[in-house]
């Protein structure tokens, strides 16, 4: 009997792609004791998640666990039945998903669905274990934790759900939980919220966790260890501080010199300017509610403006104003001085031409169907009107500004391109109409950090090089940080603040853009300790709601 | 109710008996994970299905002519279907096996991946293909001619009431039945394949232009098409080609019953293309075309229509299939390609009456079923390789 609760020894996971096995994971080791919590951390596609479904002895659909050997608490998982699985999972082993909304089922409620494994398991019956439900909930802050549990998933907000299911994870007492990036779907306010109330549970009822993500930051505040992962291979592994303060492998150091990268200061713009674009109070309605009311501020040429907010606060219908999808009901916008139509189907080529916009989501913004010659030579084709072997030149110079060798992507599909490539494309095709004014909604958050700088960085040269304005639509404010000239913070359809990034960085500041900026985690282990302290808050959960009321 | 505790009994004889495989199966694999894991339901599955497979082969080599000399025609059939299969098998095999060598890289690779199911069907509707493009140079009479012998069965065995000359017989005025099954490939076939490809332009275009309109002409084109389907099919275009009947007759009446049929069927391709098209309109490629000032014909067929294509070929194949057998239906009522044309329908309805020869003289009870077999046989055919491009569309995806 070993003194790990869990010992995974030289595991090899494989998934199959065109009838072959590909190798996912190559022989990794992961060891955890009683009450510990082991950080994963990794780009997209490192294999983290699935090393982590494997600590489960489980395999999603096309993947399999070709080598090595997972011992939970002395069973040994890959030779165990299915009946003995069933006797573990749920009950002793937990599995908490990155996505809570997709995750509960939307036909019951939150506390049937809580009760399910403790009855099944037989630990508890309904009434007991919907007793317990209610008093994890307290434990946890959700506010109303006696009436939350008969809630429908809907009916609560996304972090409240990432709590629940956190409670619903406990509900057996496992031994072990894992967390598959429970926060990675938040906004930074809601972030915290659920970080402490993981953080204390797994404390008081010394559970062991692993805990997957891809933001060191968050995973300095909840790892006592952190194994970095890539490419299927264990990077290094050391206790946290130890990794923060002295990384040994330089792929380590480089992911922990990502939030390095910053912008120099531009030269304040001259008073009498016609601003790129002026968005003076546009009050935007869908139906009958307003979500925008009195949104006005500039953007300047070879300026960014950077928009931050959580979600819901109006960043994006802002956007969908500016290029004419939702027509404000209020208000006016101008281009280079001159009034811009605002319906969009009202604008002229010229107009449209002049406003580009590059997506969140690479790989809903590109045809999947069409290759990217065809995706960046149709505005080509149609506002500049090139042909042929015009058209292609002008393509090739495109990918060569976004550093993809045309020759060797010009023919490819989009599913072709890993993310980071595939946005650089809709970067391309906004250029190719060759605008004045790009905006910019969350491009870089669905990507790796090392991905994301290589983006921004692009961003910038272009800006330089082509004198173009940006609308910078984000709810991170390292990206923030990095990029922007101006910053203008939104909640609830209004702008709170707005003015220089150097001004909006130090205080005083509204109190909204003040919880905004301390509720970002940084790379100290003991920031969130300190935060929470500071907040006033000694026991977590609505340290965020604390602050706001 | 004497056979109740028949199958009660083999019931229990077959638990039984997957108890015990199962337990063997553990004892000798070493407890292998297949045997460990396995319900009993699933070795009373595996034993019921080795018990079918056992039967069928001792009811095979059962004699077919009792010693009186009268024909077993129960026997006969299972051995004409058995065969009927591993012949199908054997030649999707081939072809498969032909296909992985010849052909570009591209085609090998699409065969490498195969399944057989869908060589078979690809197989089969190449065949169809063939004997409907090139029916006048194939059957060896016309489909108008008769001939003095009627009812000759099939065979060609003049010891059996068959003629060389007719290898599948006659029918009861006298025609081949072998050049009218080649000639109705091209007339049930050829139609139904104009009349899927109009329902699939009418309903495809009107879904999409609907999906991307959206507001009063999605409303107007989806009340009309609920109206429609509201009414039973069959019944509707029965009733609408009885009144088409009053204007029209000979091929114009063919003419009728294709934009009829046409017309009805498209509700159904309207429903999926507006499906489809609703979930691509929302993405964001789609609006970046819109804002670029795009037209709608360039959205509808430069950026919907290809992302649409996996679905609406799979449903272009069980679409064909139906409008077959819609036309087969219609033929068989007597509405539907209207004599001398041959076509299966009305083949199985004019010889249908030789099935009561079953029990006692198989060959001749056999004609009814060749153009029925010839609508079965395309219908599964279609419907495997319309499976095959589904899995492979979905599996892109991935």
């Amino acid at each position: 009997m070993s003194d790990f609760l869990v010992e995974m020894r030289d595991v090899r996971i494989e998934g199959r792609s065109d009838e072959t096995w590909m190798p996912i994971i190559n022989g990794v080791d992961l060891t955890l004791k009683k009450g510990e919590v082991l950080g994963l951390i990794g780009e997209s596609g490192a294999g983290k998640s699935t090393l982590g479904l494997a600590a489960m002895g489980f395999c999603r659909d096309g993947v399999r666990i070709s080598g090595g050997s997972v011992m939970f608490d002395g069973i040994d998982l890959l030779a165990a039945s299915a009946e003995q699985k069933r006797q573990l999972l749920g009950k002793r082993i937990a599995y908490v998903a990155q996505s809570a909304a997709a995750s509960f089922n939307p036909a019951h409620k939150l506390i049937d669905q809580h009760t399910e494994a403790p009855v099944q398991h037989g630990i508890a019956g309904k009434a007991e274990s919907a007793a317990d439900g209610v008093e994890l909930y307290r434990k946890l802050r959700l506010p109303n934790p006696d009436e939350i549990g008969f809630r429908y998933p809907h009916q609560v907000s996304g972090g409240q759900l990432q709590r629940a299911m956190t409670a619903m994870a406990m509900a057996c007492r496992p031994d072990l939980i894992i967390f598959d990036e429970p926060t990675t779907a938040l906004d930074v306010t809601t972030q915290i919220e659920v970080l402490a109330s993981i953080r204390q549970i797994v404390e008081e009822f010394d559970t062991a966790a692993i805990y997957i993500t891809h933001d060191l930051a968050v995973v300095a505040q909840m790892a006592d260890r952190i194994k970095v992962l890539l490419k299927g291979d264990e990077v290094e592994e050391a206790d946290t501080r130890t990794m923060l303060s002295e990384p040994t492998q330089e792929y380590t150091k480089s992911l922990w010199a990502v939030r390095a990268f910053e912008r120099p200061e531009k030269p304040p713009v001259a008073s009498d300017a016609t601003p790129v674009i002026s968005v003076q109070g546009i009050t935007a309605a869908y139906g009958t509610v307003d979500v925008l009311s009195d949104v006005s501020f500039d953007i300047h040429a070879g300026r960014t403006v950077a928009v931050v907010g959580e979600s819901g606060s109006g960043k994006s219908t802002t956007a969908r104003c500016i290029t004419g999808l939702l027509p404000p009901r209020i208000g006016t916008i101008e281009l280079d001085g001159e009034p811009l139509p605002l319906d969009y189907r009202k604008r002229s080529k010229e107009q449209l031409r002049q406003v580009q916009m590059i997506y969140q989501m690479a790989d809903t913004a590109l045809n999947p169907r069409k290759s990217i010659g065809e995706i960046i030579g149709r505005p080509v084709e149609f506002y500049m009107g090139l042909r042929g072997g015009a058209k292609r030149k002008r393509v090739a110079e495109l990918m060569d500004q976004i550093e993809l060798p045309a020759d060797q992507y010009i023919d490819r599909l989009p599913s072709e391109l890993s993310g980071g490539q595939k946005q650089r494309i809709g970067i391309a095709r906004a250029l190719a109409a060759e605008p004045k004014f790009i905006i910019c909604d969350e491009v870089t958050s669905a990507l790796d950090q090392l991905v994301a700088e290589g983006i921004l960085k692009l961003l910038a040269r272009l800006q330089d090089e082509l004198g173009l304005s940006y609308m910078f639509i984000t709810h991170d404010l390292a990206t923030v940080r990095a990029i922007a000239d101006e910053v203008v913070v939104m909640k609830d359809g209004v702008v709170v603040e707005q003015g220089p990034k150097r001004d909006m960085f130090k205080p005083p500041h509204h109190a909204y853009t003040d919880l905004l900026l301390s509720s970002v985690p940084e790379m100290d282990p003991d920031w969130l300790t300190n935060l929470l302290k500071e907040r006033g808050v000694d026991n977590i959960g609505d340290a965020a709601v604390g602050k706001m009321s | 109710m004497s056979s109740v505790p028949w199958i009660l009994g083999a019931i229990v004889v077959l638990l039984a008996g997957g108890w015990i495989m199962r337990l063997a199966g553990q004892k000798l694999t070493g407890n292998k994970p297949f045997f460990r894991d396995m319900p009993l339901a699933v070795a009373f599955g595996y034993v019921l299905g080795a018990a079918l497979v056992l039967f069928g082969i001792w009811f095979y080599f059962q004699p077919a002519v009792t010693q009186d000399g009268v024909p077993v025609a129960s026997v006969q059939f299972f051995r004409w279907a058995v065969q009927g299969v591993l012949i199908g098998a054997a030649a999707a095999y081939l072809f498969r096996l032909v296909g992985r060598v010849v052909g570009t890289a591209g085609s090998r690779k699409v065969f490498r991946q195969m399944p057989l199911t869908a060589a078979f069907g690809v197989l089969v509707i190449l065949i169809y293909a063939f004997l409907a493009i090139f029916a006048p140079a194939l059957a060896p009479h016309g489909q108008e001619q008769v001939f003095g012998q009627a009812n000759i069965v099939p065979g060609g065995n003049p010891a059996l009431g068959g003629n060389p000359d007719f290898p599948l017989g006659t029918d009861q005025i006298g025609r081949d039945i072998l050049s009218r099954l080649i000639y109705g490939a091209q007339n049930t076939v050829g139609i139904a394949f104009a009349t899927t490809v109009l329902a699939f332009v009418l309903g495809g275009t009107f879904g999409f232009l609907a999906a991307t309109l959206r507001g009063w002409m999605d409303q107007a084109l989806s009340r009309l098409v609920d109206v429609l389907m509201a009414i039973p099919s069959l019944i509707f275009s029965l009733l609408l080609i009885t009144v088409a009947s009053a204007w029209v007759s000979g091929f114009g009446l063919t003419v009728a019953m294709v934009v009829i049929i046409a017309v009805i069927d498209s509700t159904r391709v309207f429903r999926l293309a507006r499906a489809v098209g609703m979930n691509i309109v929302v993405m964001d490629y789609i609006e970046a075309a819109k804002l670029r000032g795009e037209g709608l014909p360039y959205l509808i067929f430069r950026e919907i229509l290809p992302n649409a294509t996996a679905p609406l070929l799979a449903e272009f194949g069980l679409r064909f299939c139906f409008v077959f057998l819609t036309i087969s239906a219609l033929s068989f009522l007597g509405l539907g390609i209207q004599p001398p044309l041959a076509d299966w329908g009305t083949m199985v309805k004019d010889l249908s009456a030789f099935i009561n020869y079953a029990s006692f003289a198989p060959l001749a009870a056999s004609v009814p079923l060749l153009a029925a077999g010839a609508i079965a046989l395309l219908t599964v055919a279609v419907n495997f390789v319309v499976d095959w491009m589904l899995n492979r569309s979905s599996g892109l995806k991935d």
